[in-house]
């Protein structure tokens, strides 16, 4: 970056008769003592800042950060807490566990007794059949929350119903939707999963107008576009909600947002999600774990708590670029929730950088 | 030191320290050993290269095809061998080493001008045309007293960047 970018101007002319120091010169080389209008071999030869720069990259760098599940200390290493912990994981394991999966089993023939029946029977009167089918769905993320013992503080103004309002938020785990389902029927835009999630995907979840995803394929986001633009025009819709980042990531961080959500003209409400770790490391690591491992570990944890901010709702101001606007979305999700700004691509977890950004550099 | 073993024992730790001359402290290296293990995804004792390139800010460095072609299959000796040239407690000489294995892409104890123009390439991409660079470095080798034709050894390097005071670290983070 220090070479590339100070070269740049001189790409037109190369006067190699009196060679001109500042076209050549790495920002901040050791050439302050030496006669000026020389270009010397030894700064060509100079490449330690880049090597520095990609042996920093080797040794941490900060994008691996965000993906890095942090297993909590070990706080039972002594002969007085580890009997306590023994017994504590037999109490989750035997006694909370079977009934949080009682719990759930309940709720779910509940929610499944009501809907199917609903379902089919109430075909024709579309509004009153909406309208039940989202408040079911609400019950059943409900028994979800509880089958972990979820505790939930919700702060700021719950969401409304309005036309032209997307809501985006920061991205730790599938239970976010869950968490924030509980609350408002959202409509929200998910990859497509295999297995049993994807069964639930396309038949309950269909109703409250979720829209599908496929990240590996190209086309597939123009699709999106224009359907996450039909759905926002609809009155009657449920609001939507959209995770900008693209891709979990461990709740101490932010990755950059995609600026699909913020360029379909309507007003963006934050909202930032923090799960407090003391009780279980909600971030759902997709390359370790499947998801119902992932929800077993949930299950048989003490309790999942988090905090929600709804945060005000944001416009894009006269002259902001989409991208800006983002950033800005994000910097005030990243403020309310404690998460520090990393400037790399979400989807850099799947695939390579490109090289025209090494171009770049 | 194994393979398998993902915990590094007192021994190995020493044994490692021994091998990069005391370049980095045993937190350090213990530091660098989970690093390592992060890296090498599957177990097997060394990084590939694919490895290197997931992460976005290695793979946007110019220099990193080069350094790839020295990185391939370290295991973790190597990789503390490879790393311990940007601890600040080495030397300048082991630095200026580094940077002439950089250049070296034949491994053959010789820089060549095809050599040096390959990392210009690298560098500067496509802000400068192939005839420029030629130009470029042809005319500061003359400046510097060699000739196109001429290869450089280490003992050039060292007289070249020698004199400088060579600023290449990178920061180990200890927990």
């Amino acid at each position: 970056m220090n070479s590339s970018g100070v070269l740049k101007s001189s790409s037109s002319e190369l006067d190699l008769d009196r060679p001109n120091i500042e076209d050549y010169l790495p920002s901040g080389a050791a050439i302050q003592q030496e006669p000026r209008g020389k270009l010397r071999l030894h700064d060509l030869l100079d490449i330690s800042p880049t090597l520095s720069e990609a042996a920093g990259a080797i040794v941490d760098d900060s994008f691996t950060r965000c993906f890095k599940s942090n297993p909590p200390e070990p706080w039972n290493w002594n002969i007085y807490l580890f009997p306590l912990w023994c017994f504590g994981v037999l109490l989750r394991y035997l006694i909370v566990f079977p009934t949080r999966v009682l719990v759930l089993t309940i709720g779910w023939i509940i929610f499944l007794s009501s809907f199917i029946p609903v379902h089919f029977l109430l075909k024709g009167h579309d509004r009153l059949r909406r309208s039940i089918e989202r408040s079911l769905v609400e019950m059943i993320c409900s028994f979800f929350v509880a089958s972990w013992t979820g505790v939930v503080r919700y702060h700021g103004p719950r969401p409304s119903r309005r036309p032209k309002q997307v809501f985006v938020a920061n991205h730790t785990s599938m239970i976010d939707f869950i968490v924030l389902e509980q609350m408002t029927a959202f409509a929200v835009i998910m990859q497509k999963h295999p297995g049993w999630v994807g069964l639930l995907q396309s038949t309950i979840l269909e109703s409250v107008g979720c829209i599908w995803f496929n990240r590996s394929e190209a086309k597939d986001r123009e699709i999106v576009a224009r359907k996450l633009r039909e759905h926002v025009q609809g009155a009657d819709n449920n609001p939507l909600l959209i995770f900008p980042e693209g891709t979990c990531v461990n709740n101490h961080y932010t990755v950059m947002f995609k600026k699909g959500a913020f360029e379909l003209g309507c007003t963006v409400c934050p909202v930032a999600i923090k799960y407090n770790k003391i009780f279980v490391d909600a971030f759902w690591n997709s390359r370790k774990q499947s998801f119902t491992k992932h929800l077993l570990q949930l299950m048989t944890s003490w309790a999942v708590v988090c905090d929600v901010w709804y945060l005000e709702p944001q416009s894009l101001k006269p002259g902001e670029t989409p991208i800006e606007f983002a950033e800005r979305v994000r910097d005030i999700i990243s403020t309310r929730a404690g998460l520090k700004k990393v400037p790399w691509d979400g989807y850099l977890k799947y695939s390579r950088p490109s090289p025209k950004h090494r171009e770049r550099k | 030191m194994g393979n398998t073993s993902s915990m590094l024992t007192q021994y190995d730790i020493e044994e490692v320290q021994q091998h990069c001359k005391h370049a980095f402290t045993q937190q350090e290296i213990a530091s660098l050993y989970q690093r390592f293990c992060q890296l090498d995804r599957n177990n097997c004792g060394f990084i590939p290269s694919d490895e290197f390139l997931s992460i976005p800010e290695f793979a946007v460095n110019p220099l990193s095809q080069s350094l790839l072609r020295m990185l391939d299959g370290f295991n973790f000796k190597e990789f503390i061998a490879f790393l311990s040239a940007f601890s600040p407690r080495s030397t300048l000489q082991h630095k200026i080493e580094f940077i002439f294995k950089v250049y070296d892409t034949d491994c053959n104890g010789k820089v060549s001008f095809d050599d040096m123009l390959t990392v210009l390439r690298d560098l500067t991409g496509q802000y400068m045309s192939e005839h420029q660079r030629k130009e470029v470095l042809a005319q500061v080798l003359e400046e510097a007293g060699y000739t196109k034709d001429s290869f450089l050894v280490l003992s050039d390097f060292m007289k070249i960047l020698g004199n400088s005071d060579l600023k290449m670290e990178a920061e180990v983070p200890v927990d």
